[in-house]
């Protein structure tokens, strides 16, 4: 059992270390702001939402995790929201999308 | 495996730093000195300072930042071209730092456990804290009680940067900001955007009681006044960002903001000048109750909730001193 849990709890957390670096794959190397940010934004929510349970079954019942699950509430509020003023802001701003562009004046592409 | 953590974060910090310096655009700098203080908190956290690595946490990565950029509503984006050669400003940092490596090699080795810092007062503290005090968080102990006068002095160094930037910026505001477009905040706030308002406004009262929680747990776990009175001021104002910054104003006016300035200073001072009329040393908080260690914990209590009051209120004050002024 302990060593069952052991291996599902590193699973998770490798699980999550590799979408955290998928996002920062993609954060660098997207062509423009919002594919960037869809890299960055989603990848950051799947990864607390793997890696703070993988913690978790590391800590078992204790209240160190008790306060994992209130920083993965936190995490999960607040990540979404400031992807979303991100890209409002950005759109507020006038930053228009390369792709966008193109499909919307098909005729100045090849 | 953390003294090779400690160095990546380290060589991280450096990146930030060069970052900083070579950025023109301000609000890069900003968003970047942000990422400093963070990199900086882990790297306090992973020398087992939590108390040091709160503070930069709260005060460095969060405050800090609004308020730099606060300040950056107000003057311009990019940063002007130098206007004079800066070869000699070149060859005196270059000294500095072979001065600065130079010294590095007198200090101590990493983790020495001879090194004077933990032969001189530091065992002493350890072994009085149980026995005079008895609260498990040494560094509240130290803090608060066997350095009492330094603490003080912190406080009276926050309170007259708040005064001083008051003085600077007015406490009212100022003939630009009534017709300006510019300004910081919007009177409506952020009402017309919906999800950061609804998140935001579910937010503010947690922070308000983690900074609760940060302030009176101090003398258990990392935290303490200076910690408590950035998370404090962080959730207003955040609140001022969401609903405008009148609305801030209502829930705390100007006059108290002044109030709490100055009362947090003088709760501390007037617990010291206690000390004296109870018939021992300013700052002894053992004479408070008949029982010395009862009377050691009250007066860290209290001493700690005037931190608190004065860091809560000079944050407060700058902000709005800010967001009140028009742009130039």
């Amino acid at each position: 059992m302990e060593l069952f849990l052991d291996i599902a709890s590193w699973i998770l957390m490798s699980l999550g270390g590799v979408f955290v670096f998928i996002g920062g794959l993609g954060a660098l190397r997207m062509p423009d702001l919002y594919t960037r940010m869809h890299a960055a934004g989603i990848t950051d929510s799947i990864a607390p939402i793997l890696i703070i349970p993988g913690l978790m079954l590391q800590a078992g019942l204790t209240l160190a995790s008790v306060k994992l699950l209130a920083i993965l509430v936190f995490l999960l509020l607040t990540g979404p929201t400031a992807s979303n003023a991100l890209a409002s802001a950005a759109l507020l701003a006038g930053n228009r999308s390369e792709q966008v562009k193109s499909t919307a004046v098909p005729e100045s592409e090849e | 495996m953390t003294v090779i953590f400690g160095f990546f974060l380290l060589t991280l910090l450096l990146i930030t730093a060069v970052a900083i310096v070579q950025s023109q655009n301000l609000f890069v700098s900003v968003m970047l000195s942000g990422m400093f203080s963070l990199l900086l908190a882990v790297n306090f956290f992973l020398l087992d300072a939590a108390d040091v690595a709160l503070t930069e946490a709260a005060v460095g990565a969060g405050i800090s930042t609004v308020l730099l950029l606060s300040a950056l509503a107000i003057t311009a984006k990019h940063e002007k071209a130098p206007s004079s050669s800066r070869v000699g400003a070149l060859i005196i940092v270059i000294i500095a730092t072979l001065v600065l490596i130079y010294a590095t090699l007198g200090n101590p080795q990493f983790a020495d456990p001879n090194a004077p810092v933990h032969q001189h007062v530091a065992p002493w503290y350890l072994d009085k804290t149980a026995e005079a005090i008895d609260i498990p968080n040494v560094v509240t102990a130290v803090l608060g009680s066997f350095r009492g006068y330094d603490t003080l002095g912190e406080v009276f160094v926050v309170f007259t940067a708040g005064i001083g930037v008051l003085f600077l910026l007015g406490t009212q505001p100022g003939p630009f900001a009534q017709s300006n477009p510019f300004k910081l905040t919007d009177p409506k706030g952020l009402r017309h955007y919906l999800i950061p308002r609804v998140v935001g406004r579910m937010l503010v009262p947690f922070i308000l009681l983690f900074g609760l929680y940060v302030q009176f747990h101090g003398e258990y776990g990392p935290g303490g006044g200076f910690q408590a009175g950035a998370l404090i001021a962080a959730a207003i104002i955040l609140f001022a960002l969401l609903e405008g910054e009148n609305s801030a104003l209502k829930v705390i006016p100007r006059s108290v903001l002044i109030g709490l300035i100055a009362g947090g200073a003088l709760l501390y001072g007037v617990v010291g000048l206690f000390g004296i009329f109870l018939g021992s040393n300013f700052l002894d908080y053992s004479v408070l109750s008949s029982n010395p260690v009862k009377g050691q914990q009250m007066g860290l209590l209290i001493i700690e909730a005037g931190v608190g009051i004065t860091v809560t209120g000079v944050l407060l004050s700058i902000f709005h001193a800010f967001a009140a002024r028009g742009k130039f």
